[in-house]
């Protein structure tokens, strides 16, 4: 029989305050197979780590149990200390009597019976361990990034730059995301396209980056460092590999379409490069919108196109890559206004959203830069700017914090400011949320040296008054409601995730939070992973975020996937499910069982093989298998039942 | 109406802003008379929580900053709170934007009295409590006159 090392944890009080450790060790070495035991009060401390070793070699063991904390957090210290000492690391096992059992309990008796069930469920299992290798797969190092904004950019150039290969996938024609859209950024009012361009130019002379834009993720399938991945390239009805980007096109186009890149307040043809620094600069014919596909008749862009780059007839395509790694970069919309009927339902003139107001501010927007408002050029003299609209409102609207717009709202009204000198800003907020390098300054500067007025409540109701647009707020700070007649007001509407994230967070099977937003696996160790492994996260797909916290997470998600890629293999725990071939029956209960996709059937031999690299040892399919021919490796029938022998009592 | 219904008229009648007002003539002049600027103010109360005779004011200090920002003349000049002030400086050292509170409560009881408005002199405190009047709130009435 094995030799069984036990070795209990106080963990300070943690367990000690609740479960008596030195009666667990005790017990411990009454049951079979234990030839050792013993208590201290810090197992993961290098001390404790050094017994575990030293034990193992005076006492002959071939197996340690340590009864601490939950796996996640030592499991590997554990396993490596135990592998120095001689043994296999398979041969170490938690018996996790913290999480589930002294953080959870206050009768001491009692949490000290269960901590030593909890030991003798292991001391069960770890008799029947083997000893095992881990599995090893291969790395495709070569990346995907989903999402050309500012996060997609960085994350991409990251990679690249460190010499492995990226594919950039962007659902529009060109990349650059909102950023591009906006004027200035707080809080050092630095040109937004400025910033930008370089990055993006950066991109698409890279000679490591794929950059396909006007494409969409069609399928995903694989896992960890062999992915296989299915692109839609959507068509352009144009050949990007002869068009020059004259943009002859798109001046003669006749269709006349509301700018998404100008929020409406502009009209683009169908054939269009939606803004001059577009990357590539190349344009696509929007099919909907254009007069040939509608009617049957036009095609001047083909006529005035001197190469004959235009082509009716393109069709979609599809194309298949491998990839080793996915970042997911998907980035955000904002509330439409139509959804909040209080502020007007979008029907009210001159009450527009904050990505309109940063166009008008914009250089070079609709406007160039010059502040007039959208109903008859006016220029405004009084601005309202409402915060928080559909933000923080857990009965009609979105209950988080959109976290940006008090300090975009700061940097509207001070922009205004500086371009209407005797124009008056208003902002109504419910708190103001400055948290970040140099933003407090801003806005106090604002507040103090420019004459921002801030309003401090919410604003009830936005109508029309002849050329006036009245909005009914409060002051809780005079106690008194306050009634504007505005000339211009801006909401700042709440950041939502891009409409198309819950079915390409399908697509890649990774998570979502109640709000929509791609969800990390952990929120605060692992911010930037994906609880499936190979999948990383960046940018305000993830949540509400500024472009400096949005770089620092593509970055951060860059890095993830270079360290992946900086090994050849992969190791992954071999405790998977593996098949009894005599035993398999071929009845493929299994396949359907299987959430990974980990089962397949074998033709040849007709019955069902496991992908040990797909499997996450999930069991399933080990409770499904009718015949018992499928068993989880360290987890047989036998050790379950010996575990639930000692659970209730028996030995 | 009020008065049909035997009611008090509004109490809290709704402000009407426009840019005259925020940066009227009032605001403009409290803030050239104190040598303050009005617009510092971020509102965290800490003055009101500080002073010593807020739970006698009907406006507490740091709304009657607010409410000099949004150019409510009437409103001040009608508290009884300029005049309760002790001129302690209690809110002056206190406020964490560097504002002399009390210098702008010296300033508006200055306007006050320009318009005619005048609460409290030494001579309303009785024989019986003038003995009880702690001297620096004495202090404080002879300097609001000096003003
Ligand atoms: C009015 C306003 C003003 C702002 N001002 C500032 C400021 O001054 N300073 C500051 O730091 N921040 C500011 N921000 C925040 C800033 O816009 C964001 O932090 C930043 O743009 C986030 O970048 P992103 O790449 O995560 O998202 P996005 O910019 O939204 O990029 C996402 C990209 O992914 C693409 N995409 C989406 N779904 C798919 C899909 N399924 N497949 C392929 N591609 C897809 C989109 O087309 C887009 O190109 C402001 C925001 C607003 C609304
Ligand atoms: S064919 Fe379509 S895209 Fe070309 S010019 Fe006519 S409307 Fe525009
Ligand atoms: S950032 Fe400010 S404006 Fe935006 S939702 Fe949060 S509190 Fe409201
Ligand atoms: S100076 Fe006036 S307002 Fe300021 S703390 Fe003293 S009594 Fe209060
Ligand atoms: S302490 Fe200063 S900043 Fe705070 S409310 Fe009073 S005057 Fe304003």
């Amino acid at each position: 029989m094995k030799r069984i090392g036990v070795f209990v944890c106080h963990c300070g009080i943690n367990i000690a305050g609740t479960v008596d450790v030195e009666r667990v060790a005790r017990e411990a070495e009454k049951m079979p197979g234990v030839a050792f035991a013993m208590d201290y009060i810090y197992m993961c401390s290098e001390p404790g780590q050094l017994l575990v070793r030293e034990k193992i070699k005076e006492e002959k063991l071939d197996a340690v149990i340590i009864a601490a904390c939950s796996p996640n957090l030592h499991e590997s210290t554990f396993r490596a200390a135990a592998e120095e000492a001689g043994l296999n690391p398979w041969q170490c096992e938690i018996a996790n009597i913290r999480e589930q059992c002294s953080w959870i309990h206050s009768d001491r008796k009692k949490a000290t019976e269960k901590a030593i069930k909890i030991v003798g469920t292991i001391v069960g299992k770890i008799r029947l361990n083997e000893s095992l290798e881990p599995i090893s797969v291969s790395i495709t190092k070569k990346a995907l990034v989903i999402g050309g904004g500012i996060a997609g950019i960085q994350a991409a150039l990251d990679i690249a730059d460190s010499g492995y290969p990226v594919i950039l996938v962007e659902k529009d024609s060109s990349i650059g995301g909102h950023m591009a859209q906006l004027s200035e950024t707080f809080p050092t009012l630095d040109c937004s396209q400025c910033i930008l361009t370089p990055k993006m130019v950066a991109v698409g002379k890279h000679p490591n980056i794929t950059l396909m834009t006007y494409s969409e993720i069609e399928e995903v399938s694989g896992y960890v460092g062999n992915f296989k991945v299915k692109i839609r390239r959507k068509a352009t009805s144009v050949n990007w590999s002869t068009c020059t980007g004259c943009g002859l096109c798109t001046e003669k186009c006749p269709a006349k379409v509301p700018s998404e890149f100008d929020r409406g307040l502009t009209t683009r043809g169908a054939i269009y490069v939606p803004f001059p620094q577009a990357v590539p600069n190349k344009p696509v014919i929007d099919r909907d919108n254009c007069i040939y596909y509608k009617t049957g008749k036009c095609k001047l862009c083909e006529k005035v196109c001197e190469i004959g780059a235009i082509d009716f007839d393109q069709e979609d395509l599809i194309i298949e890559e491998e990839i080793g790694a996915i970042i997911t970069a998907t980035g955000y919309e904002t509330l439409p206004i139509a959804d909040l009927p209080h502020y007007g339902a979008g029907e009210v003139p001159d009450v527009i959203d904050g990505l309109a107001f940063e166009r008008i501010l914009s250089a070079s927007g609709p406007t160039t830069g010059e502040v007039r408002r959208p109903s008859d050029g006016m220029i405004p003299k009084e601005v309202v700017f409402v915060q928080c609209a559909g933000s923080r409102d857990p009965e009609r609207f979105k209950p988080y914090c959109s976290k940006i717009c008090c300090m975009y709202t700061t940097k509207h009204a001070l922009l205004y400011k500086h371009r209407v000198h005797d124009g008056q800003p208003y902002v109504f907020y419910i708190d103001i949320r400055t948290g970040g390098k140099g933003y407090e300054e801003f806005y106090h500067n604002a507040e103090e040296e420019e004459g921002i007025v801030y309003l401090r409540g919410k604003v009830a109701k936005i109508f029309r008054d002849g050329d006036k647009t009245v909005v009914w707020g409060t002051d809780t700070l005079t106690g008194r409601n306050i009634e504007i007649a505005a000339d211009l007001v801006v909401l700042a509407t709440a950041i939502v995730p891009t409409e198309s994230t819950a079915e390409l967070a399908n697509k890649l099977r990774i998570q979502t939070g109640p709000n929509g937003f791609l969800s990390e696996a952990h929120p605060k160790l692992r911010p930037v992973e994906c609880i499936n492994a190979g999948f990383f996260i960046a940018g305000v797909g993830q949540g509400p975020k500024d472009i400096p916290e949005t770089v620092a997470q593509a970055s951060g998600a860059a890095c993830k996937v270079i360290s992946l890629f900086s090994r050849d293999h992969l190791e992954q725990d071999p405790t998977v499910a593996w098949v009894d071939e005599d035993l398999c029956s071929g009845c493929r209960t299994c396949i359907s069982v299987c959430p990974y996709d980990a089962r397949e059937y074998d033709e040849e031999k007709e019955i069902v093989t496991v992908n040990e690299a797909l499997c996450e040892g999930c069991g399933s399919c080990v409770a499904a298998c009718s015949c018992g021919a499928t068993q989880q490796r360290n987890l047989s029938d036998s050790q379950i039942k010996s575990m639930v022998t000692a659970s209730l009592g028996g030995e | 109406m009020y008065k049909k219904l035997g009611l008090d008229p509004p109490c809290s009648p709704p402000i009407l802003l426009d840019r005259t007002k925020v940066r009227g003539e009032f605001g403009l002049q409290v803030d050239e008379l104190s040598g303050q600027h009005l617009y510092a103010c971020y509102q965290c109360g800490n003055c009101s929580s500080g002073c010593p005779l807020a739970q006698e004011m009907d406006i507490l200090p740091s709304r009657i900053i607010r409410l000099a920002q949004l150019g409510q003349k009437e409103e001040i000049i009608r508290s009884n709170t300029i005049w309760i002030c002790a001129s302690c400086f209690q809110c002056t050292v206190r406020c964490p934007k560097g504002i002399d509170i009390q210098a702008v409560m010296d300033t508006l009881r200055q306007i006050a009295l320009d318009e005619g408005v005048d609460h409290f002199g030494p001579d309303q405190i009785d024989s019986k409590h003038a003995a009880e009047v702690p001297q620096p709130g004495l202090v404080g009435v002879y300097r609001k006159l000096s003003t």
